[in-house]
């Protein structure tokens, strides 16, 4: 394997780990501050997609989907918050996890509903299309790239909100004691609505920018959400920093594992079944990662409990 | 007799009924409804043990589900081709026959009960339905590249297999052999409840540091409750595949697990009919509401949703009160 190949997939590697974080993010937020699972995260990153696509295809302005897909996703997100979720802060994990199966239904047959079964299409705009080299010699997609910049900006821009603002303090006084921050004045519900949206908006967000590089369709949330659950639980459910390390650990173990691994089976088994074991098994491997850190540190890399 | 054992009675008088109303109506379909409502109740009577005594949510009960499934589709497809399923060092051949089949896929089921347990039970809470769900999911995607039997695309079963003394492709001999074992299974969990094992489990739920002090171990408890679940909904995977002659990795995905699970709220978590309840309701809905609209889906999530908001306590619960106090 040479070493362009394997930058290349690096790069890939860190690019879907960037965009994990993103929906990790609000899922260990929401989790973190008011105590709940939600399962319907990937319905936003969905909606957030189609948003975007929609958007694109009646304007044509790529700026403005990526807006449309924020604005969707936390329109969507403080809406189902103030109707449903906010009901279930005080219920046991087998309700929360039911009512939000409940609602990915809802929505995602809702979608399917209004847009039809057909995936949509989103394209990269002309001005981030075509690859770049990069130094070393490194071709890579400039598309890609944008995303992984625009991710870490993302990042470090939702690190200094938690860390500098008041709502940052607000949030992780959250986390700290519920009680204790309503009595000191701030309005419990009102920061609950407002850290579901921003959750909400970061994965609709994530769910139009992968959108550009594949297809927009219904169910593409699931298999983002239940990624997104293995980094949140990985990093440990409630920090921020923790669901940065596990996106990064599971984007790159995920798309490293599935290059790596054909070509290590085929040093000492036939081609086809070389391809057949290694990609199972690259597939497999951050659920076994999960597992074993899980059995390590039954709470996570960064977890307190 | 209590309120819920009247409207269990009921329950099973309906599900003996609807079959005898389907034959007087001409419509033969609805027996295949019926089986697959007394399979799926299956699948729910084993989650319910794990989930409604011993309060272990597992999301991941879609493995076992799958498990039993694969068990079914292995042994019939290698007794389909002649072709042996190992031959060194011992010659195991695939079978035809249900009995076989049952047991293989339940001490497989509870083998890997066993070992996801043994693994998953050292977390609790959240962590633990998020280890279920990942375990459920390894086995998903190690089905889909597992090229041998069918890989993504599934593996048919030609011919039901045989159930000595019966034709099993006459619908209604298979019916009344899925609800022969849903008979056994309700009794089995009745009689688990409120053996000394039973109590043991539901009191670890209720206060694990108590079970601890007088001397019980609720680990082992909870592991022997999640061992005995999943070979019940193993057993079920393997009717299911049998009812459908059909074996994919859709069974092992995280949609199953949400469904079985479904199934048992629905009907009402911890009560001894709750599955059956759910399962009936499920089929019924995705039959009435999937005539009505292609969209059935939405009113599924509308009806659950009111269920979680509303009645809590699922169907039984509502119909029956708290008197028996399953708290």
């Amino acid at each position: 394997m040479t070493f362009l190949l394997f930058a290349e997939q690096m790069l890939n590697g860190l690019q879907f780990g960037i965009m994990l974080f993103l929906m990790a993010a609000g899922l260990t937020l929401v989790f973190g501050v008011m105590g709940l699972i939600n399962l319907a995260h990937g319905s936003l990153y969905m909606i957030g997609a189609f948003a975007a696509a929609a958007v694109a295809g009646a304007t044509g302005s790529f700026v403005l989907a990526l807006i449309a897909s924020l604005a969707a996703a936390a329109a969507a997100g403080a809406l189902i918050e103030l109707t449903v979720i906010r009901r279930l802060y005080k219920r046991d994990h087998l309700d929360q996890v039911l009512a939000t199966f409940a609602l990915i239904l809802i929505l995602s047959e809702g979608t399917r509903w209004v847009f039809g079964s057909f995936p949509l299409y989103l394209d990269v705009p002309g001005y981030l299309s075509g690859p770049v080299t990069l130094p070393g010699g490194i071709q890579y997609p400039l598309y890609r790239l944008a995303i992984i910049v625009a991710g870490l900006v993302v990042a470090v821009g939702l690190f200094a909100l938690i860390a500098r603002t008041r709502i940052g303090i607000q949030i992780r006084a959250g986390e700290a004691d519920r009680e204790m921050i309503a009595a000191l004045g701030i309005d419990i519900s009102r920061l609950y609505t407002l850290i579901f949206a921003l959750g909400a908006a970061l994965a609709g967000l994530a769910g139009a920018l992968v959108g550009a590089i594949q297809s927009v369709q219904v169910g593409m949330g699931e298999s983002v959400l239940i990624l997104a659950f293995v980094v949140i639980v990985i990093g440990g459910i409630g920090s921020i920093k923790g669901a940065l390390v596990g996106a990064l650990l599971v984007g790159m173990t995920d798309t490293m594992g599935g290059v790596l691994l054909p070509r290590f089976f085929a040093l000492f088994l036939d081609p086809t079944a070389a391809t057949a074991v290694g990609a199972s098994l690259g597939s497999m491997l951050i659920y076994i990662m999960m597992a074993v850190v899980l059995i390590m540190r039954p709470s996570g890399l960064y977890g307190s409990a | 007799m209590t309120r819920e054992s009247y409207i269990n009675a009921g329950l099973t008088f309906l599900l003996v009924l609807a079959p005898f109303w389907a034959w007087s109506m001409g419509q033969a379909y609805i027996l295949t409804l019926c089986t697959k409502v007394a399979i799926l109740a299956l699948a729910g009577v084993g989650l319910n043990i794990a989930l409604g005594l011993g309060g272990l949510v597992s999301f991941g009960h879609a493995a076992f589900f799958g498990i039993g499934g694969y068990a079914m589709g292995i042994l019939a497809s290698h007794a389909q081709t002649f072709d042996p399923i190992m031959d060194w060092p011992i010659l195991i051949e695939g079978t035809k026959s249900m009995p076989m089949i049952w047991l293989v896929a339940m001490i497989t089921s509870a083998l890997a009960a066993l070992l996801i347990g043994a693994l998953s039970l050292r977390t609790s809470g959240v962590y633990f339905i998020m280890i279920t769900l990942a375990f459920g999911q390894m086995l998903y995607y190690f089905t889909i590249g597992w090229p041998a039997y069918g890989g993504e695309d599934g593996l048919s079963i030609y011919v039901r297999n045989i159930f000595p003394g019966l034709n099993t492709l006459v619908p209604v001999q298979f019916l009344i052999l899925s609800y022969v074992i849903l008979g056994f299974a309700l009794l089995f969990s009745a009689r688990l409840s409120r053996a000394p094992f039973g109590l043991a489990l539901t009191a670890a739920r209720q206060n694990a540091d108590r079970v601890e002090t007088v001397g019980i171990a609720p680990f082992r408890l909870r592991l022997v409750a999640f061992v005995i679940s999943g070979a019940i909904t193993g057993l079920a995977g393997a009717l299911f595949a049998d009812l459908n002659r059909f074996i994919s990795p859709t069974m092992f995905s995280w949609h199953t697990s949400g469904e079985i699970m479904i199934f048992v709220i629905l009907g009402g978590v911890g009560r001894l009919y709750g599955p059956v309840a759910g399962a009936a309701l499920f089929i019924l809905l995705e039959h009435l509401l999937g005539g009505v609209s292609d969209y059935w889906k939405i009113f599924l999530g509308v009806l659950l949703l009111a269920v979680v908001l509303f009645a809590r306590g699922g169907l039984i619960g509502t119909l029956a009160g708290r008197e028996v106090g399953h708290g």
